[in-house]
């Protein structure tokens, strides 16, 4: 036994041997499907293969091309997303986690709910909503005979659509971060003089920074790779980055292209969340270093 | 040290959480400058009766008032006192110093007026002048127990409320730290007002100890009244290891007690008393050669010894009943395991409590 201890090598240790499954179902399942979309970029454009002489061609063509309106229109969507919905679903955590109490899992259950049902089915029940002579405009011109064309394929519409798909993204994360800062903390700062407002600028918000920022990064990542609320609320009022690569994937059949344009999307978002979590260190803003 | 006018008075002050009375009907009057000590076992209402004193609790019924001043409405930011809790609830993203000039900085005083008051309170308190730019979340625990002393003094309040501070610290550090807390109370001249579930930690510090249960004042006194006159049962049991005996008035100025033959001779006989408790310290307890060495004595054996340090304790079976007496070890002759023994008090180091 010890002789072969010995001899062998590249023997593992437990902990590493009980992983081997997990490493590999990660590599064949998540680490493969992401290396081949980054090969396909550097393939010739309109090929299918991934054995032929490696070009820059495609992010050549992206950079010559408008690409960079998708982008901005991704970018721009997904930031104000973020900015609307901290102040919107702030005190919607503040309640879940520290005074709506026994009711608590009940206004769990209704931001959660919506979330069973097929995002997809819930923007066509807005457009149901909105459309002219729907819910509320039919309504409307029945009871008071005003014919209004209606909000519907408008760029506030969209994010609108955004807000309401991405709040349980930003809520939940932000009640976790809020109830992670303890009742006698709140009780201290007052009890020394702080007023209301003190308390929530010197204790809850930095002491529940971390879910808050767990929430803008999950949230603005989700939204910029949002599709759904630009196709079905938004016409063609918005094109998004993910709307550019879908075309390229199918319509065009140009693979390459769509790999290229979903690369450049992974790095710039990439890019973004490092910064920052590099700005804004977790383990700084609770003392922790 | 007591001035006798009272700095803080509690009238009929109540707590209700829904049907439950967490606090009930408390009267008092706290002195300027006292260190009063709260003692209960846990859920007794004592943590609740202080927050509502410093502010966090709204009161159901009663009235709390501040030097003549009625304060039940004034919100915790804006009452004169503070609070160690007993999380300490330091500020963990907040250095020592920062910690330390919080309410100094809530008040506008200047960052170099705040430092320097933030050191003085370091050295008062005995840390390093370096500690000052440390995170709290490295500190020790009878550090962190220091830097909230310290953020409290630093607030500069009138009255100084500790819940339980020092449960959490182990037994020589605790002890270490009662000491120099009744230090600053001598050093500050402040009003403390603190909470505890030991009587021992009460006994060491205090001027003086009001006792609760069920959200009721049992007793109130110095601590000397409260350890050799207990008003019941439950004060006198509170204080740890004591013999009770359940006896009753056999009209012949002496006592009754099942199991004990002979009638006891009784302490001075409160007013009204007809059966009640007998309390006996395990100190007043002692081995006798001879029947009349005591006032009264009992036969028994001996069934267990624990040695506790300074002095010994034996638990003797006497009369259906197991007695706990305590010897000085020096004093005491070793006693064999199930020997035959006398034990005997005199009357007049019992106390006769009611119901």
């Amino acid at each position: 036994m010890s002789a072969a201890r010995t001899q062998s090598r590249f023997r593992l240790s437990p902990g590493s041997a009980n992983a081997l499954p997990l490493i590999v179902f990660l590599l064949v399942g998540f680490a493969a499907p992401l290396l081949a979309v980054v090969a396909y970029s550097f393939m010739p454009p309109r090929s299918f293969g991934l054995l032929d002489h490696p070009t820059l061609a495609n992010y050549i063509e992206i950079f010559r091309s408008n690409s960079y309106i998708s982008f901005t229109s991704s970018l721009l969507l997904a930031t104000l997303t973020v900015i609307l919905l901290a102040p919107i679903c702030y005190p919607i955590a503040y309640g879940m986690a520290k005074v709506f109490g026994k009711w608590s899992p009940i206004v769990t259950l209704l931001f959660t709910i919506p979330l069973f049902v097929s995002e997809n089915v819930r923007l066509y029940g807005w457009v149901l909503f909105l459309i002219k002579n729907g819910v509320l405009l039919g309504t409307l011109k029945a009871f008071t005979g005003l014919n209004l064309d209606g909000p519907l394929y408008t760029r506030g519409v969209v994010l609108m659509g955004m807000l309401y798909v991405y709040l349980p993204f930003m809520l939940f994360p932000m009640s976790l971060g809020v109830s992670m800062v303890p009742d006698e903390i709140r009780d201290a700062a007052s009890d020394l003089g702080a007023s209301r407002w003190q308390v929530f600028r010197e204790m809850e918000l930095p002491l529940s920074m971390p879910g808050i920022m767990i929430g803008f990064l999950l949230t603005f990542v989700l939204a910029v790779g949002g599709i759904s609320e630009t196709k079905i609320l938004g016409g063609q009022v918005i094109i998004p980055i993910t709307q550019d690569i879908e075309i390229a994937f199918t319509y065009a059949q140009n693979w390459p292209l769509g790999a290229a344009l979903a690369c450049l999307l992974m790095f710039v978002v990439g890019t973004l969340v490092l910064l920052v979590l590099w700005r804004f260190d977790l383990d700084e803003i609770l003392g922790r270093r | 040290m007591s001035t006798s006018t009272p700095i803080l008075e509690l009238k009929g002050l109540t707590k209700r959480f829904g049907t439950f009375t967490a606090v009930d009907h408390i009267d008092l009057a706290i002195n300027e400058g006292e260190f009063f000590t709260i003692v209960g076992p846990s859920g007794s209402g004592k943590t609740t009766l202080v927050r509502m004193l410093a502010g966090m609790e709204e009161a159901s019924e009663g009235d709390i008032v501040l030097r003549g001043a009625r304060i039940n409405e004034v919100p915790a930011n804006k009452r004169p006192t503070c609070m160690v809790f007993q999380s300490l609830a330091l500020f963990p993203h907040r250095t020592v110093g920062e910690n330390i000039e919080f309410s100094l900085k809530i008040r506008g005083v200047a960052p170099a007026a705040r430092k320097e008051r933030a050191l003085q309170l370091l050295r008062q308190l005995r840390l390093p002048d370096d500690y000052y730019s440390k995170s709290v979340q490295k500190c020790s625990g009878g550090e962190r127990q220091r830097v909230a002393l310290a953020r409290a003094l630093a607030f500069d309040p009138e009255i100084l409320f500790f819940d339980e501070p020092l449960s959490a610290i182990d037994y020589k550090l605790r002890k270490t730290l009662e000491k120099e807390l009744k230090d600053i109370h001598r050093e500050t001249g402040k009003t403390f007002i603190y909470i505890t579930h030991s009587l021992e930690e009460a006994m060491v510090m205090s001027d003086r100890i009001g006792v609760m249960r069920d959200g009721k004042l049992v007793q109130v006194g110095t601590p000397d009244d409260i350890y050799s006159r207990p008003r019941d049962k439950f004060v006198s049991e509170f204080m740890g290891d004591v013999n009770v005996l359940e006896v009753k008035l056999d009209g012949k100025q002496l006592l009754e007690c099942p199991g004990v033959d002979a009638g006891l001779k009784a302490p001075p006989i409160p007013e009204g008393f007809s059966s009640g408790h007998l309390v006996i310290r395990p100190e007043f307890v002692r081995f006798c050669a001879k029947k009349g060495d005591a006032d009264n004595v009992l036969s028994g054996k001996i069934y267990n010894e624990y040695a506790l340090g300074s002095r010994i304790q034996y638990q003797v079976r006497a009369a259906g009943l197991v007695f706990v007496v305590e010897k000085l070890r020096e004093q005491t002759a070793h006693l064999n395991l199930d020997s035959e023994v006398l034990i005997g008090w005199d009357a007049r180091d019992s106390v006769l409590v009611g119901e």
